[in-house]
This record gives C-alpha cells, structure tokens and sequence, in this order.
C-alpha cells in the first residue's frame, strides 16, 4: 500500500492504494466518487472515462499511482460552479441522451473531451469518436443529438426527441 | 393539445440529474460499513464432475473469512421455474434442481461451485484462485440437434436432454397438416434466431445484510422486480421469511430481461451475511456477465406459410427447438412457448396455426426473457417466410400483408394462435410508413447507390405483440405459478405533495417523471409535487416489476385506480368542509366545488384537513389520506407496428449498413411521448444489433468464445443511424384505465426482419438469388451467400 496524493475535481485528495489499484478503483473506494462506473473488464465500455491532465482517458486503463499528482476531473466536477447543470449535461437532459444512467458518466466525460477538440462535430464525427462509449438503452440516437446540440448546431431537424 | 405538464407532455426526466452529475445510486455504489467481499470460483468446463475441492489454501490467505462450496447448501432449495409447460401428451416439463452453488457436477462454463469471503474484493478473488478443485471433464453439449440425440446429458436424470415437448394449440395440429397438404402454395424457411447476450451496461451486483439484534436481512441487488426476488428466496431457495428480508433495487444500469431473475448470487451474500454477522457485496466482471447472466433467443426453426397463389394466408406451422441452457431459469419456459407460440398468427386473418416448440437442455448459460421474450423469435419467423412466400408469388410484400391484416371492423379478433386482440389498426400503421419511410422514393436511392457502386434493399415488417403482462387468471391456467397484477399506495401527505409507491422498477424506463404526469392530470397538481418510490419491499406495498412492457399497462392502472380511490375519499371529506352531500361536489383541476354555488376547496386544504381532523366526519371517514390499489388485467394488450429498413450492401466486402430506419408504432395513448421514442430507439438499436453484429458462440468443448467486448460485438454509435419513429397511430387499449398498451420491447420485436428483408432485398436486387441469410448478418455471411448463389 502507498499513499497517493492527486487534485480530483479541483481538490487535493489522496488514498491508500496497492500497486495494482487501478485509477477509477481508486477514485470509486477510496475517494467514494462512485459516478466513475465499472461496465467491463477489457477497457471497451467507456463507462469510465475521466480527464486526466485535460485528456480522456478510461480510468480503468491507468493504476492509480499513474495518475500521482495529476489533475483528474470525473462526473462529479462537471457541473457548473453554482451547481446548475453543465452545456453538455443540459444537452443530454434536453434530449433525452440518457436513460438508466450507467454509461452517461463516461458519455458525458467524452463528449467534453471531443468539443474541446472539435467544437462542431458532424454526426458522423461524433458517432466515430463514441466508438470507445458503448450504450445498451438509447440506440445512441439522443446521444448523439444531445452532443450536436451542446455544439450549437441546430438539431430540430433530427427526427423526433 | 397536451397540456404541459400532464398526460402528452414531453416531460424533461427528473431521474436524470442525478445521472447526469455523478450521484446516481447503484448497487455497487452503496457502501455498508464493515463490508466484506465475494468472489466466485466458477467451472472453466461446460461438463463436469466435482470430484474434491481443496480449500485449504485459500483459508491461509489474507483477509479470508468463509470459504463456500455447494456442499453448503445441499439443505436448502433450488431456485425454481415459474411457469410449468406441460407437454403434448401431458407430461409435465423436467424441472432440474438449480442450487445456490454447483454440487456433485458443473454443467456450463462459468457454473459457480464455490465462493469466498474476505476483507476486500482483491483478497476474495487472490483467494478464489487459490482453490484446488479436481474436476472431471466429462463431454459437453451445446448443439440442440445433439442433445436430443443422445447422450451426453447435462442431468444424468434426463436421459433426453429435453425439457419439453408442446403443441400449441394441439387441437389444432390435425387441421393446419391437413390445410398445408392441400394448399396450393407453401413457403418453407430455416432459420436461427440467434442467441443474445443481455449485456445492460452495470454488471450484476449483491449486496447481503444481516443484524443479529432482529434477524433481518436485507439484500441490495441489480433487480427489475425487487418483490419477485423476495418471493423466490423466501419461499423456495433460503426459507427466509418475507417478513425478515428486505431487498432494495436501488438504481439499476438496464436490465433487458436479464435482471428480472433471481441468481445463485444474492442468496450466497445473504447466507454469507449471516455467517460472519458483516455485509458481503459481490459485484459481477463483465466476463463474469457473458458468462452467467441469463442469455436471450437461441431458437432453431422451422417455418412453413401456407397460402393461395393469391397471397391469402391459409396456414403457419412452426417446429421449433429452444435452447433453455443447463438450468432453467426463472421465466425460460414461458418465454419460447406462451410469449411466442401465442403470437404465431402475427397481424392477420390466417385461419390455422400450429406451432411445435421442444426446450432443450444443453451445458451453455441458461437462456431466459430478452427484451421482448419470445415475440421477437415469432415476428422473426413470421416475418421472414411471409417475406419470402411474397417473392415466389411474385406479389408486392405490403400488398401480401394488407391482404391479410386483421381490419379495424374485425376487432375484437381471437386469432387462430388463440389470443384475442382487443384493438388496432395495422393498415393505418403500414399507410403511416408509407408516407413517413417515403417508399416513393426508394427507386431514386436504389439508383444513386447503384451508381456508387453499392446495392440498396428496403425491408419491411409488420408486427404484434402481447404486452402487459399479464392476466393472473389466463396465465394461471397456461402454467404460471405466479399472479402478474401490480400494485401502488398513493400516499397524500398532510402539505398536500404525495408520495407514489410502485411496484414497478425504473431501471431506465422513466418512471419517476411518467407516473407523476399521470398523478397529477388526475388530481389536477404539479406532477413536480408528486414522487415515486419504487425498487424498496419495505417502502412499497408489492409488485411483480417491470418487464413485458408492463410498469404504465399494469402498475400505471394501480396507480389509476388507488388515485381513484384517493379523489373518491377526499370528495367525502370536501363534502363535510362545503356542508354539502358529497353527491353535489364535483373535483376537477385540483378543487372541490359544490355544483351550482361558488362554494370550494383545493385539493390540497381537503389534504390538510384529512391529517388535522378537527371537525371531522370520523363516524363515516377515517383521517389520513391514503389508498392502495392493485390491478389485474383483464386482457394483454397488443401494441403493433410497422417498421421499415434501408441498407445499403458493399457488394466488394458484404458489409451491410443501415441508411434509414423508420418505425411506427401503436402503443395506445402515450403518456410522454420523449420518453416513448427513446424506448423504441433502444430497441431498435439492440434489434439492429440482433440482426447485424450480435452472435453468442459456444464452441463444440462448451467454452463461450464470444464472451468480453473484444469478441462480443455490441452496436456502438457509429453502427446505426438516426431513426424516425412516429406513435400518432392510436388505437386506445380497451380494457385499462389510461387505453395505453406498453413501448419498452417493440424496437427489439419489429426490427430484426425488417433488416433481414432488406438484405435480402438488396441482393436480390444485385441478381443474386439469395433468399436467407441467418442473424447476424455479418459481412463474411453476406459475402458467402453472394458468392455461393
């Protein structure tokens, strides 16, 4: 075991952790951030996906010693300051880009990370770069209008909610 | 116009900021202090017999606490079939014991044997390894066809591996051979519905609770339908009074059909529990999912369509093999037979049906419900052969199924597969399609997509199902051991806002913002002042859950009726605070009024008063104001729909992509329309991923080659496209109070042949003369039909 010091969501934390402890393990039982989910075993799903230094990155590819002293954002520190829900949250309510939940912490993760990058995605770019986010509820179709709309673009055309 | 807040409004979900901000609650996220941890061993062979096991070196390691073997757990029950099939000649189903844990054999890949318990997750799973069992690899089974056969036999006691042999309907048997010998045209289809695996995105998990001081236990655990759960681990498995054991489905990552059951899991936690007077939590690998989570379909069929040179349906006659895996799990005997023969009449006037079904043991996973349960496998079949009956006809196949439809003035229609459709109108679906598909312009596409060098098809399908599950009367007659009403308490707190306590389980479906609309169209409120408590049996009255596209049809009406019973019981109370007789008040939009005067109350005074009764009629009306209602119901019902399918095949590499999706659907009233589309896009894109990506492939050894996400292909995003569906086709249910008849399964029933048809319909287009390609449709399939015909 050895302490592991990282600012998570703009905070100083650290945790006791085995070498083998992977980061989003880390985050969910010594940190209790429990919005980081865990839906497979071979780093496919996505359900993870934080920001590790202003990258995504799934949390269960990295050991939490990795990420010492890194800038990690997770679910948890997405929101708006006074606690209103973020563009891309808000997009994702709006249209109905969630249904039980469990893989949206990584869907949100990601589609931060993409319009960072990419500030108006096409739908084909979107649908490419949610290639490591699988969803098993909404047949991606708000999805990936929900992230168009956090863009800016104008969705109403996109068949019905 | 729907108002904007009730019944019709496309309400912003409220479950979902939550969800949306990381403070979701799921199983795994719920941490009890003093938790200890599970993990399984479980059998490397699809056959086996345990020989010994040596759990001497795990006791050594760190933080182990208890080591469990089956022989633990030979006293206690197995975890029972809730629905008993008898066979053609009335005997009734074999119904092998499923223990908590395996003993004296293993018989599938992934069957658990033994489990330990210890300070942390790490140190469960180190320990798990470290046990030695000697296990005797014994040949396996995985193919239907040989299991029936001969031996080997997944329980020595059934010697023919088959679990049932079922005629439906049997009195019908002699007619529909009789009618397919004489028809002037029949149509034969071989065809797999293949096998699922559920995969909803969070992982199985239990955690089991014990406190000594009361001899409570309480089980947190991934369930569609915390009661049921209950019900099987008290009454059949443990024998823990109802009374001491609470279980929770706190929030719940999709289900699917795969957690309505109960598993081996949750009663080992529990036991756990107790033994160490500490909560033990297991919490599932995906690998541990693929390998022992209930799996859907997996029937092998044949079809044959009888029929007039004109396209008049005369008869369907289908032989099917179902492939049950090495246990049966809970709702696996109704799923191939009563959720799939009794829809083998699909949407039409066909006059003779028969439909053979054997359920085979194998050593593979067991197979249960999937996301539509049965009616996915008799649309599939359906679909298909009317399909390919249309080509050999040379008939255009809308015009063979309008041909055939059930017409609106024939409702209420018994079809020939006995089930009596209350209403619909499948002509006003296929006309919706029509113009939304836009057929018109499919010669167009065909033509740009030949010009860059792809071929184009559209696909179509026409589909029924039975939904609501269901009528406790009729089921019971067909061999369910269980009622399948649903219940609420609508509770009227003194503030006037108002707890709902449902026995339906939101894993995703919406509840917490549907079932307030309804609530507060009825009382006149802000649906915002109305909660839903549901996935809790010590908070909820009871309920049998969510799956059969069942929570608005059935426990959406108890919620109906106990509201029902809340205005009836607050109207005696206004009565007494007007003076006037209770026959005079009227209630609409939220207060009481006495007819003819400008006398009135709001609801929410008549609230306050029900729980500050001073002055209060209490010789004819308790205080308090609140009601509970359970609702059986009369009928199933029967949403319908029409969906279309455009893909496009690269004749270079057989790679088929889905370029336009459109579905139309009746659900009856729709309470929120947002809500009902996602429903339908998520099964569409689980259909779509049936029919293109999606296979569960065991190898002749029994070892699942298919069984992580690197082997396993899920639809991701960049599969599908955007869909259009449209529910503005309504035909009321008849008999439930809201005339809605269930959305959660159609995208998974309809979409599957429409896709197929497509494919079909592309190569054929290319002149390749390929009438069927099995599910899923991968491009090495397309490639090799293309090149072989």
């Amino acid at each position: 075991m050895a302490t592991i010091k990282m600012t998570v969501n703009g905070r100083e934390r650290s945790g006791e952790a085995e070498g083998r402890t992977l980061l989003v393990d880390f985050l969910r039982q010594e940190l209790n951030l429990t919005g980081t989910h865990v839906g497979c075993d071979t780093s496919q799903c996505g359900a993870c996906v934080v920001h590790v230094n202003g990258e995504a990155v799934k949390a269960c590819t990295m050991f939490a010693a990795e990420a010492e002293g890194a800038e990690v954002v997770t679910v948890e520190g997405m929101a708006n300051p006074d606690g209103s829900l973020s563009v891309i949250q808000q997009a994702f309510q709006d249209h109905h880009g969630l249904q039980c939940g469990f893989c949206t912490p990584g869907m949100i993760m990601s589609a931060a990370a993409l319009l960072k990058d990419n500030p108006k995605p096409t739908e084909a770019e979107v649908r490419h770069y949610l290639e490591g986010n699988i969803c098993r509820c909404t047949g991606y179709h708000n999805i990936v209008k929900a992230i168009m709309a956090a863009s800016g673009q104008d969705v109403s055309a996109v068949a019905a909610e | 116009m729907p108002k904007d807040t009730g019944i019709g409004a496309s309400t912003k979900r409220r479950e979902d900021v939550r969800f949306l901000t990381g403070r979701g609650k799921y199983t795994d996220d719920i941490q009890l202090t003093g938790q200890a941890h599970a993990a399984f061993v479980r059998s490397q062979v699809a056959h086996g017999e345990i020989l010994s096991i040596d759990t001497s070196d795990a006791e050594k390691m760190p933080g182990v606490l208890a080591i469990f073997t089956g022989e633990d757990f030979v006293d206690v029950g197995g975890n029972p079939a809730g629905w008993l099939i008898n066979s053609r000649d009335g005997e009734p189903m074999k119904e092998p014991k499923r223990p908590v844990l395996a003993h004296g054999k293993v018989r599938h890949v992934g069957d658990a044997y033994a489990a330990v318990i210890a300070e942390t997750a790490e140190q469960a799973r180190d320990a798990a390894e470290a046990i030695a069992a000697d296990i005797k690899e014994l040949p396996a089974v995985t193919n239907m066809a040989q299991a029936l056969a001969g031996a080997p036999f997944v329980h020595d006691e059934i010697a023919t591996n088959q679990c049932f042999d079922w005629g439906w309907i049997e009195d019908n048997r002699a007619a529909t051979d009789e009618a397919i010998r004489n028809a002037p045209h029949v149509t034969t289809l071989e065809l797999v519905n293949n096998r699922l695996v559920p995969n909803a995105m969070e992982p199985r998990a239990s955690t089991g609770d014990y406190d000594p001081g009361t001899g409570d236990y309480t089980l947190y655990t991934t369930s569609q339908n915390p009661h049921l759960t209950r019900l099987l681990i008290s009454a059949f498995v443990l024998g823990i009074p109802e009374n001491k054991l609470r279980v929770i489905a706190p929030d719940v990552g999709g289900g699917f059909g795969s957690k309505i059951y109960h598993y081996g899991e949750e009663a080992l936690v529990l036991a756990a529990a107790k033994k160490l007077g500490r909560p033990v939590r297991w919490t599932a690998t995906r690998s541990e999912s693929f390998l022992t989570d209930a799996h859907g379909r997996d029937h092998v069929t044949k079809i044959e369509l009888a029929c007039e040179k004109d396209g008049t349906f005369i008869a369907f006659r289908t032989e099917t093999m179902a492939n049950v895996g090495a246990y049966l799990s809970n709702f696996s005997t109704a799923t191939p037979t009563f959720l799939h023969g009794t829809l083998m009449a699909g949407n039409y006037t066909v006059p003779n049906v028969y439909v053979n079904v054997k359920a085979v043991f194998t050593n593979t996973a067991p197979v249960d419900a999937y996301r539509g349960a049965g009616r996915p496998e008799a649309t599939y079949s359906i679909e298909r052969v009317i399909d390919k009956a249309a080509r050999e006809l040379g008939l255009d196949p809308i015009a063979i199924r309008r041909k055939n439809f059930v017409k609106p003035d024939q409702f209420p229609f018994t079809s020939a597969a006995g089930l009596e459709y209350d209403i619909g109108n499948y002509d006003a679906l296929m006309d919706k399609l029509e113009e939304l598909a836009d057929f018109g312009g499919f010669a167009e596409r065909r033509k740009a997509s030949e010009a860059a060098g792809k071929l184009r098809g559209l696909g179509i399908n026409s589909y029924i199902e039975a939904c609501g599950i269901a009528p406790s009367n009729l089921v019971g007659i067909l061999g369910s051991r269980v009622g399948l009403y649903d219940a609420a308490t609508v509770r009227v707190n003194a503030t006037g806002n108002i707890s709902v306590m449902v026995g339906a389980h939101s894993h995703g479906q919406g509840h917490e913002t549907a079932f307030p609309q309804v609530v507060g169209e009825m009382l006149g409120i802000d649906p915002a002042s109305v909660d839903i408590v549901h996935g809790d049996t010590s908070k909820i009255p009871f309920g049998m859950g969510s799956y059969g596209s069942r929570s608005l049809a059935v426990c959406g009406s108890a919620v109906v009726r106990a509201t029902e019973k809340v205005i009836a019981k607050a109207k005696k109370i206004a009565a007494h605070m007007l003076e006037a007789s209770e026959a005079d008040v009227e209630f609409a939009e939220g207060n009481f009024t006495v007819a003819g005067t400008d006398k009135s109350v709001s609801f929410g005074e008549v609230a306050l008063k029900a729980y500050i009764p001073h002055n209060f009629p209490l010789d004819s009306v308790e205080p308090g104001l609140e009601e509970t209602a359970f609702y059986d119901p009369a009928n199933f019902t029967y949403p319908a729909g029409g969906y279309a399918c455009e893909v496009e095949v690269d004749p270079e590499t057989g790679k088929v992509t889905v370029e336009r999706f459109t579905a139309c659907d009746d659900f009856g009233n729709v309470i929120n329309p947002m809500i009902v589309s996602g429903q339908v896009h998520g099964g569409i894109g689980q259909g779509i991923g049936q029919a293109l990506l999606e296979n569960t492939v065991y190898d002749e050894n029994g070892q699942l080659t298919s069984a992580s996400y690197m082997d396993y292909a899920m639809p991701r995003a960049d599969d599908l496209p955007f869909y259009t569906v449209d529910h503005s086709c309504v035909t009321p249910c008849t008999h439930n109070p809201l005339g809605v008849k269930g959305c959660g399964e159609a995208g998974a029933i309809g979409s599957p042949p429409a896709v197929v048809n497509a494919v079909i319909d592309a190569l054929q287009s290319g002149g390749h003369n390929v009438t069927h390609i099995d599910m899923p449709v991968s491009p090495s399939r397309v490639w090799a039909a293309m090149n072989n015909a």
